[in-house]
């Protein structure tokens, strides 16, 4: 098991040597660089999971280093394998490998070849520390690291200010929930005088009970961080955004892997949130909210990627969903499902765009059905996935398992159930409204080169995933497979119970009746449909949705244009000018002083004469 | 003997250096560099005589008739902080070599004076020689400001001399009245550290004392209400200057707040530790909300170091293990983070003749590696964890926390800040279009990369495994809090209550 380390290394020592080979390598060999590290690790994880499977440990504990030492605070770099970061690993490596042979290609001939695999090698290893990380100190510092890493490969393409000021507002904004975070650490130690995570977790249970002060203020300060960097809703205007990266990027950053490391870490310390029985259902009510205003900003949107982001918010509001109401497994499940056929969108929509250079708006494409074959069934095998097509896409397995867990709870989580079936409905008809725009009707460019297998591989593997990935994991009434509970049950104990048949169907009911409904409205009616929504009225909400529920306009109002205009008006630091009028008064009373310098001895004897009255007359009269 | 040497080798350094000008401009650049380099073996050859807790001491007699000694001490402390200087003022001679070209006799003879004299800072344990040592570091900078700085040196280099022996003055005037009160207790009249240690005081006296004592060093330490000479000195200075004042010169203002301040009057510091840290925390956010609005880059820096000097006297005045280390720690990190940026801005003025922001851009493009090398410096500046400037930041907090959550999760905005500034002013120097008349500009030289490599790669070796400084830390910083709060929770450990147990299920 000392191996485990490799994983996380592997990618490490190969963004090393792109870095420090300073873009002189040949592109072939950069190619294998990158890739071939993350690939090789994941041939070692793989390896390492059939391992820790068929051995007798329920988990698996490598100390590599003592951080510090400085009284009770000592902090170790530990690797921890158990089943749930057992499945992380394996999704970051081998989802991670395909993009980065798709990317290959993908990045051709870009003046940032080196670069751009030397970050993507950095972004696996920092998100492999992330999950495998069994202090809490050093899950922060590759939460921080796969921080770094977006905010480089977001403003992978410097040349143009919009990409950097998108990748900083990324940096700055999942910062702010990264400070709440840090918080979250400092009062665990302070309590509990740990970091390590089981320790940490075996400890609240002990020391703290349910609902008490301590464990809801670190659930909560936890959650903070949770919150910024899985793009959920007060924090998520910086994932659109963040498309600026090239697709690649967006696809294993901003869609597989690290934005969902909330969910992760959630996860990773869901006995703690168990404690805090308030903040777990604030996780569930964010989700929810989350993933409404997601799914309609995303039926707005003109922009492929744009669509893809902000369906990522909203399917990682549904993994937030499904842990508000203690449905741990389901989540994970969901994060893994979601990692296959998000990644396969955001690769077929760049095996679009890559053919129509670089063109993102979907009015302007169509008819490409026939002409890009492979990148129209990648993504409409993605978009059933998303859309969570019954039986045949892993989607509907795993989003059923989330609504299957909401209704099961009842109560208040009624309405979580209500409104993950609404998004279930507007889920079907966005991705599909893509579908029907993208690749039918007239032709609006035509698409120019061809792919490589290195394109055509990861594609149809991700497919393969996105269909029959979800089997791993079916209700009772679906041939009852718990494969994936089973298999987490170690770290999630208590699976919830299964849903009546009649949901499922209902669910499956929902998703089909959006499909329908862009196939009416987008196919069938069209052009007539498109004119009515942008009559005025409507086209103003549209807007609105379009923007996000101008959430970006409302925080420039309340925070950024009030803090702007403090720092402009401290930019002459007003400390400072106490000690300039200091020096001015001195200066003032210098030349005031000077001037009775005259010379003159008739106005020097008129003083001495004065001061001499006053002097008579003050001592006299007193 | 060694820790004599250790004063006298850069010493004899400068000296030869204004000998050695004349027709050739590089004998002071390799005179200063061999002194400084000759320096390292002495100070590894000093630690080997250990008595008690200090790894070195020396005690010859000076002007005995006032009780005035040549005492020098070397402990895990000092010792990290004179190796700092050692390593940053070898790194100020190099960078030099081609901004200095003007009398560069004398330019070094200030050099190696102002390190002469931090080093002599940080070993005297004697009130008198340390008060000697501080005035010999200071008069130099003055020269090295105004002889050789940019546009506005002279109001600059005024504004730092007024500030700096203003409070000199004030320290002076409390190393007296502490010498006098010893006499009067004890009958004898000394400036013997370890004699006046244990001075018995009124309360009131000692917070006198103390009060000049901390004025003085904290206007050292640029913190805020007293900073606003930093600016203007970092900006003005050359290169060298802006690297030694953020690394070394504003160091002594903490170090002297451990080895003097919190010693000699541990009840003092005791009861004025709240003030303090409230101060500490105001001086973190407010350095970063000017540092956010500034236009020109070296001022950026030096705002940004007022806030994170503020982390500094915030750590030491928590008084917990972990934020007492963290103090430390923090010191030489600022030193070599903040130096790193001051190098790398000077070559980027070098080159372009700018500081303004607004007149830069793009630079990314066109030296990839020095642009490369800034971010790296941004990011252990902003407290990237895996660098080392999250560790000072980190334990700091965590042990401020312990004893106040509020001013814990204040300090923890600067989190925020920090990255706002940093990566905005990264933005506007290195991305977007560059500029026509920036085009064609070189890359960094061999000599440039031989500076900034190693100073790079001990950002990185203290963030991954930051005991190679807290070992040597730790057991100092825990004498101090002995003898300071010897009843106070020296560890976070043993327990501050936070949360009372809540309203239960």
């Amino acid at each position: 098991m000392a191996f485990l380390v490799l994983v996380p290394l592997l990618p490490l020592l190969g963004s090393a040597l792109l870095i420090l080979s300073e873009g002189r390598l040949p592109p072939r060999l950069v190619a294998l660089v990158g890739v071939g590290s993350v690939a090789l690790s994941a041939v070692i994880a793989t390896w390492l999971a059939i391992a820790f499977l068929t051995g007798p440990d329920q988990h698996v504990t490598l100390t590599l280093w003592q951080w510090v030492r400085i009284g009770a605070f000592a902090p170790t770099v530990s690797l921890y394998l158990d089943p749930l970061s057992l499945v992380m690993m394996l999704v970051v490596t081998i989802i991670g490998s395909l993009i980065l042979l798709y990317a290959v290609d993908f990045m051709a001939g870009d003046e940032g070849y080196s670069r751009f695999f030397a970050y993507m090698d950095l972004f696996v290893a920092a998100m492999l520390l992330l999950v495998l990380a069994g202090d809490l100190l050093a899950l922060y510092v590759g939460w921080e690291g796969v921080g770094l890493c977006s905010y480089l490969l977001i403003g992978f393409w410097y040349q143009d200010p919009a990409n950097g000021l998108a990748a900083r507002k990324a940096f700055i904004v999942t910062r702010i929930g990264d400070t709440g975070f840090m918080l979250g650490l400092f009062l665990i130690f302070t309590q509990l005088h740990t970091l390590q995570i089981q320790p940490v977790l075996a400890q609240a249970q002990t020391s703290w009970h349910v609902g008490s002060l301590a464990a809801t203020l670190a659930a909560a300060l936890l959650l903070t961080g949770a919150i910024g960097k899985s793009a959920q809703v007060p924090l998520q205007t910086w994932l659109p955004d963040a498309m600026a990266g090239p697709t690649p990027v967006s696809a294993l950053i901003h869609a597989a892997t690290m934005v969902t490391a909330g969910v992760y870490l959630i996860a990773r310390t869901h006995t703690l949130f168990a404690l805090a029985p308030v903040v777990l259902a604030a996780v569930g009510v964010i989700g929810t909210i989350t993933l409404l205003i997601a799914a309609f900003a995303a039926l707005n949107q003109s922009d492929i990627k744009r669509i893809l982001a902000y369906s990522t918010i909203s399917q990682i509001g549904y993994m937030f969903l499904a842990l508000g109401v203690g449905a741990w497994s389901a989540a994970v499940f969901h994060l893994m499902v979601h990692a296959f056929f998000k990644a396969l969108l955001f690769l077929a929509a760049g095996a679009i765009t890559m053919r129509l250079h670089h063109e993102h708006n979907i009015f302007r494409m169509g008819g490409l059905a026939k002409r890009l074959p492979l990148a129209f069934w990648s993504f409409l095998i993605g978009s059933a996935s998303l859309a969570a097509l019954p039986l045949i896409t892993a989607g509907f397995y795993s989003k059923d398992a989330i609504l299957s867990a909401a209704w099961a709870q009842g109560g208040g989580a009624l309405l979580l159930w209500l409104g993950g079936i609404v998004t279930a409905f507007v889920t079907a008809l966005y991705i599909f409204r893509a579908v029907f725009i993208v690749f039918f009707g007239p032709a609006k460019t035509e698409p120019s080169g061809r792919y490589s297998w290195r394109v055509a591989v990861p594609l149809t593997l991700l497919s393969v995933l996105a269909l029959i990935g979800g089997l791993v994991e079916t209700p009772p009434a679906l041939g009852g497979i718990t494969l994936f509970s089973r298999l987490l049950a170690p770290v999630f104990p208590n699976a919830p119970p299964p849903a009546p048949v009649a949901l499922i169907l209902f669910t499956a009911f929902i998703s089909l009746l959006g499909l329908g409904l862009a196939y009416a409205l987008y196919w069938q009616i069209g052009p007539r449909f498109i004119a009515w929504s942008n009559s005025p009225a409507i086209a103003a909400w549209r807007r609105f949705f379009a923007e996000g529920w101008a959430f970006d306009a409302l925080y420039h109002r309340l925070v950024v244009a009030p803090f702007l205009a403090l720092v402009r008006a401290n930019r002459g630091d007003f400390i400072d000018q106490f000690y300039t009028g200091i020096a001015w008064t001195c200066r003032w009373l210098h030349q005031r002083l000077g001037a009775l310098q005259t010379g003159r001895i008739r106005w020097y004897a008129s003083w001495i004469a004065a001061g001499s009255v006053v002097t008579i007359a003050v001592a006299v009269l007193r | 003997m060694m820790l004599l040497w250790l004063i006298l080798i850069p010493f004899l350094g400068g000296i030869l250096a204004w000998a050695f000008r004349g027709p050739h401009a590089d004998a002071p650049r390799w005179v200063s560099i061999a002194a400084l380099a000759l320096d390292l073996p002495v100070l590894a050859l000093a630690c080997r005589a250990p008595s008690g807790a200090w790894l070195g001491r020396l005690n010859l007699p000076w002007i005995p008739q006032l009780g005035i000694n040549f005492e020098l001490g070397l402990d895990g402390l000092s010792l990290l902080l004179v190796l700092l200087t050692l390593l940053l003022g070898i790194v100020s001679v190099i960078i030099s070599w081609t901004e200095i070209t003007e009398r560069t006799g004398f330019f070094h003879f200030n050099l190696m004076m102002s390190l002469t004299g931090t080093i002599a800072v940080f070993l005297a344990l004697d009130l008198f020689l340390f008060f000697f040592a501080w005035e010999v570091m200071l008069v130099p900078m003055y020269f090295l400001i105004a002889l050789w700085g940019h546009e506005r040196r002279i109001y600059a280099a005024i504004k730092f001399f007024l500030f700096t022996q203003g409070s000199g003055l004030l320290m002076l005037v409390a190393i007296l009245a502490l010498a006098f009160v010893h006499q009067a207790k004890t009958g004898v009249f000394t400036f013997d550290y370890f004699a006046l240690l244990g001075t018995p005081m009124a309360w009131s006296t000692e917070f006198w004392i103390m009060l000049g004592f901390f004025i003085a060093f904290a206007v050292k330490l640029a913190a805020v209400p007293f900073h606003s000479w930093l600016p203007d000195a970092h900006t003005e200075a050359p290169t060298a200057g802006s690297v030694l004042l953020a690394a070394v010169l504003l160091k002594v203002g903490a170090y002297g707040l451990i080895r003097f301040n919190m010693a000699l009057f541990p009840e003092a510091s005791k009861h004025f530790a709240t003030p303090i840290m409230v101060l500490a925390v105001i001086g973190i956010v407010y350095g970063a909300v000017c540092a956010i609005g500034q236009r020109d880059v070296k001022r950026l820096v030096a705002y940004s170091s007022v806030s994170h000097l503020g982390f500094v006297v915030l750590g030491l005045f928590a008084l917990t293990q972990q934020a007492v280390t963290g103090g430390v720690l923090q010191m030489v990190n600022h030193g070599l983070a903040t130096g790193a940026l001051f190098l790398l801005v000077g070559m980027v003025y070098d080159r372009t003749h700018t500081r303004q922001l607004d007149q830069l851009g793009g630079l990314a493009s066109v030296m990839p590696w020095l642009l490369g090398f800034f971010l790296f410096a941004v990011f252990a500046s902003a407290g990237l964890p895996g660098l080392n400037g999250f560790v000072g930041e980190f334990l700091v907090i965590v042990g401020t926390f312990a004893i106040s959550h509020w001013l814990g999760a204040v300090a923890s905005i600067a989190v925020v800040l920090g990255a706002i500034y940093l990566l905005w002013s990264y933005q506007r120097v290195a991305y977007g279009s560059v500029r026509d008349e920036h085009r064609g500009l070189r890359d960094v030289s061999a000599r440039e990369v031989m500076v900034i490599v190693p100073v790079l790669a001990l950002l990185l070796v203290f963030g991954v495994y930051p005991r190679l400084m807290t070992d040597s830390v730790d057991p100092a910083t825990a004498r101090v809090i002995e003898h300071v709060a010897p009843d106070h929770a020296t560890d976070v450990v043993p327990g501050v209550e936070v949360a009372e147990p809540g309203s239960g299920a």
